[in-house]
Parts: C-alpha cells; structure tokens; sequence
C-alpha cells in the first residue's frame, strides 16, 4: 500500500516538473531570441540607423531609414486591401446564414491561410510585377494583403459571434433593418475583438519576406510613390545576413531587432487593449 | 366585453418551427390600451406567441406562421417587418442593453426612426426616462455606460428605450422575471402608469402578476389558448378545467 502511495507521488512530481519545463522551454525560446537579438543587434541600433540611408559596402555608418518607411507603406496598403475584404466578409459570415455558402467560404479561406507566403509572392509577381515590367511597392502591398485576408475574415467572424443574440433582437425591436442592427450595434460591442485580430494580423504580415522577394524586391534608396521597389526590414535582414560584410551582418541583426520590437510591441498593444477597456 | 377599439385581432395562428408545429389555431383579441396578461406552464407556447407579434421569429431559419393576425385592420403577417416593430415595441427576459451610455441606449430608437436633432433628442430621452421612473436616478450619469446600472434599473432602461419611439403596442417577455421583488414592484407601477397610452402584452409565469396588473388575461396550455378573458373571471370563476387546475396550482 505504501509503495503505491509513493509511486503516485513520484508520478504527480515527476509530470509537474516535465510539464513545467516544457513550458518554461516554449517561453525560454522567446527570451532567447530575443536576448540574441539584442546582445547582437543592440550595438548597431542607433539614431543613425534608424534616420539614414544604406551607404555603399565598405563605408561606415549607414541605416536603414528607407527599409522601416517601406515595411510602414507595404504595411499600409495590405491593410487597405486585405482589412475590408477580410472584415466584411467576417461579417457575412456572422450574420447572414446558410449551410452550404458560408462552409465554402469558411473552408476557402482557412486553405488560403495556408498557402506558402512564398506562393503568394510569385502570384502577385505573375499578377502585377509582370503586365508593369518591374517590382513595385503595389505589388509587395497586394501579396500582403491577400494573406491578411483569411486572418481577417476568421478573426472578425469569431468576434462578432460572441456579441449574444439578445443585443440583435434588441437592435431588430426597435424597428432597425438587419443591416442598421449589424453596423449600429453588434460591431460596435464587437469592437475589441475586431480590433485585436487586425493589430495581430498586421503584425504576422509585416515580417513576411518570401512574397516582398519579388514584388516589391529592394532598394539602397527612398522610393517615393507606390510604382518603385522598395526596401524592407524583413528583405534587409535577408540581404545583409547572407552578405559577406561583417558591417552588414550587424545591421542585420539591429533590422531583425527593429522588426521583432515591432511585432511585440503590437501584440502587447493588443491585448492591453483588450482588458484595458472594461467588460463593455 | 366592452365594445372598446380591437388593437390585434388574430385568427386561427399556426406556428411551426421546421416540421414540428408548436401554436395550434390561436385566436384572440387584444383590446386597445388595455393590458393582456400570457399565463402558462413552461414550454406552452406563450413567448412564442409574443414573438409572431412582431415577427421576432423571423431571425429563426425554419420558423413559420400560418393564419391571419390584423394590426389595425392591417395584415400584420404580410406587412413591412420595419415599420411593424417601430410600431410594436419588445421587451425582453433579461435585460440587454446595448454597450452604450444611457442616452444613446434611449436615443438608438430615436435616430433609428429619424429624430436627428441635439434638442429634440435630449427632451425626448429625458421624457421616455420620465415615463419609465428611471430620470431621477440616472439624470447625472447619462453618458456613462449602461452597464454600470443594476439589473433592475437596466431593464427599466430597456423598457424607457422601447417607449421612446411611442409604441402602438408593448410586448413584454417575462420582464421581470431576472429581477428581485423590489425591482418588479417598480416595474409594475410603471406598467401601471402606461395604461391608457400604450397596449400591454406581458407574458408571465406569475399568476400573482398577472392578478395584480392585467385587464385580460389568456391561459396557454401545450400550445393552445384554452381559456381567455377578463382576468378576475380567469382567476376566480375559471370556465375550463385546465385553467382552474393551474390557477390552484395542481399543475404547471
């Protein structure tokens, strides 16, 4: 009797630990990276970096000023493709019913989720690189926003379902058409979540690198407007990283740095947004 | 009965949600601006009924309703379903404000119907809080969120938004059955207090309420209307054996 219990207790302390470390492994390999990131990338990030543009190999100094301003403009563009598509068409998906259509749609979107980012590229490549005759920030914007879309239509559709019947049928009550209910409240009391899903869907699409490689491609220079390829954090990190300079591996690893602060800092904003306005 | 105007008169309704029916050829008559209590056992069809009355089964795929319902003479089945619930307001079981402040909860019917205007919106919102007891309590804190008021007061609340649009009819849903005593006091002064300007229909699992605030009073059983009139006759001279027994409690 005694052995069992010690066996089961050796049982219980024995998966406490393994499941402990398991988890401590997951959120150690952030840290990691991230401590990485800046022990290598720390040194390089300066005013410099962040204000001025690529210089040629072999000179000192440089940044790279043109690369965030070209993430913060592709980011722009996918956002304005790929946030209405995806947002609307969660709201179809929420609220107007239906077995078959909205099973494709759900069933689509979910593959296209999937599709290699890398696929993606050589689609707009096909679609919009080729008719023009050269890389363009268009280009690099709609391979972007094409892959917010399905994030965008899953995370709009899951938020607007938590909005409870009840506030529809109080909507509908009063004498307001569906369409009136659906804009003037349940996306309203659906706010949070919308919003947090496209903070977080921007933040996975600005550190995709395979479609900008040959859409929007690069550039050592500023590339005003929409038609000229434009410089990246993500493509910089590539460029630089397989580069044989040392100058450039430490520019690298400040631009990953750069794009990795990005991400988080986006994601914590999100959820602060989300517990920060009360239970509305 | 008194030879006062009919409101609602409905005819033989059928309602089946899919394949299964579940009102049997209801018929009855709402008088104007008098109040008509619902009463009967869980699942007998009561909230259903309510709810053909302004056609709130229509969010339901499947659900049907077959018969004849006039509103005003008017084919209240056929009619426009918009401008048929800005005429016939509801009021839930539970409370659900939306996540607004308190003005614009009351001013959401109001904008909905075309009342655009700052002034006319601040005298009407402030009269539909009048109506429903609430001004007092709440005229300091008008912008803050509705959520912020206790339950008894958001459902008043709910009911000062379904005045605000000056409904023909009122159909109120078990309203206070999420509530304390001291809550469905207040809100049975209010429904008191509305007689003569507004046709109540309030569908209770209370007998005691229904006794209390209720001109008429129909007994719903599995789906049928098996008795329907004046409630003292309901409660103390009961014509069908079914409504004496659930009047006396041997059911239900």
């Amino acid at each position: 009797m005694l052995w069992r219990n010690y066996w089961r207790k050796f049982v219980n302390y024995f998966m406490f630990s393994m499941t402990g470390l398991c988890a401590l492994a997951t959120v150690g390999v952030l840290f990691f990276v991230l401590g990485y990131l800046v022990w290598h990338g720390g040194s390089s990030l300066s005013w410099a970096f962040l204000t001025h543009l690529p210089t040629p190999v072999g000179e000192a100094g440089g940044g790279m000023a043109n690369a965030i301003v070209g993430t913060a403009k592709l980011l722009l563009l996918a956002s304005a493709f790929g946030i209405p598509i995806g947002f609307l068409g969660g709201v179809y998906l929420a609220e107007f019913g239906g077995r078959l259509f909205p099973f494709v749609i759900r069933y689509t979107a979910d593959l296209l989720n999937g599709v290699p980012s890398i696929v993606m590229g050589i689609f707009a490549y096909t679609i919009v690189v080729l008719p023009m005759k050269h890389f363009s920030t268009l280009a690099g914007g709609l391979a972007l926003g094409v892959m917010m879309i399905p994030i965008a239509v899953r995370s709009t559709e899951e938020a607007l379902r938590t909005v409870p019947l009840m506030l529809r049928e109080g909507g509908l009550a009063l004498g307001a058409s569906k369409w009136r209910t659906i804009a003037t409240v349940v996306v309203p009391a659906a706010r949070k979540g919308i919003v947090t899903g496209i903070i977080l869907d921007m933040a996975r699409v600005a550190g995709e690198t395979a479609p900008l490689l040959f859409t929007a491609f690069s550039n050592q220079f500023w590339s005003p407007g929409w038609n000229q390829p434009t410089a990246s954090l993500p493509v910089m990190v590539y460029t630089y990283a397989i580069s044989p300079y040392e100058d450039w591996h430490k520019q690298a690893w400040a631009a990953g740095l750069v794009l990795l602060t990005l991400v988080l800092v986006a994601n914590v904003a999100a959820r602060l947004f989300v517990s920060g306005r009360s239970a509305h | 009965m008194a030879a006062d105007d009919v409101k609602l008169r409905v005819s033989g309704l059928d309602f089946y949600y899919g394949p299964k029916q579940s009102l049997f050829g209801i018929s009855l008559q709402f008088l104007t601006n008098r109040i008509t209590a619902l009463i009967g056992p869980s699942g007998c069809g009561k909230s259903t009924f309510l709810r053909t009355l302004n056609r709130m089964y229509e969010t339901v795929p499947h659900a049907r309703a077959e018969g004849e319902i006039l509103f005003d003479n008017e084919d209240l089945l056929t009619m426009d379903p918009v401008a048929l619930r800005r005429r016939v307001g509801m009021v839930f079981q539970r409370p659900n404000p939306f996540p607004k402040s308190i003005f614009d909860n009351i001013a959401y019917g109001l904008r909905v119907n075309g009342t655009h205007s700052g002034a006319a919106l601040k005298e009407k919102v402030e009269k539909s809080l009048r109506r429903a007891a609430l001004w007092d309590e709440v005229k300091d804190q008008l912008y803050k969120s509705a959520y912020a008021l206790s339950g008894g007061q958001q459902q008043r609340l709910c009911i000062a938004r379904a005045l605000a649009v000056d409904p023909e009819v009122l159909l109120l849903d078990e309203p206070c059955s999420a509530l304390d005593p001291i809550a469905t006091a207040k809100i049975e002064e209010l429904l008191f207090s509305l007689q003569d300007q507004c046709t109540l229909i309030i569908v209770t699992h209370n007998m005691q309420q229904a006794a209390r605030v209720a001109d008429f009073t129909g007994f719903f059983l599995l789906g049928k209307l098996i008795e329907y009139n004046r409630t003292e006759i309901i409660f103390k001279t009961p014509a069908m054996r079914e409504t004496e027994d659930y009047i006396t409690g041997r059911f239900g």
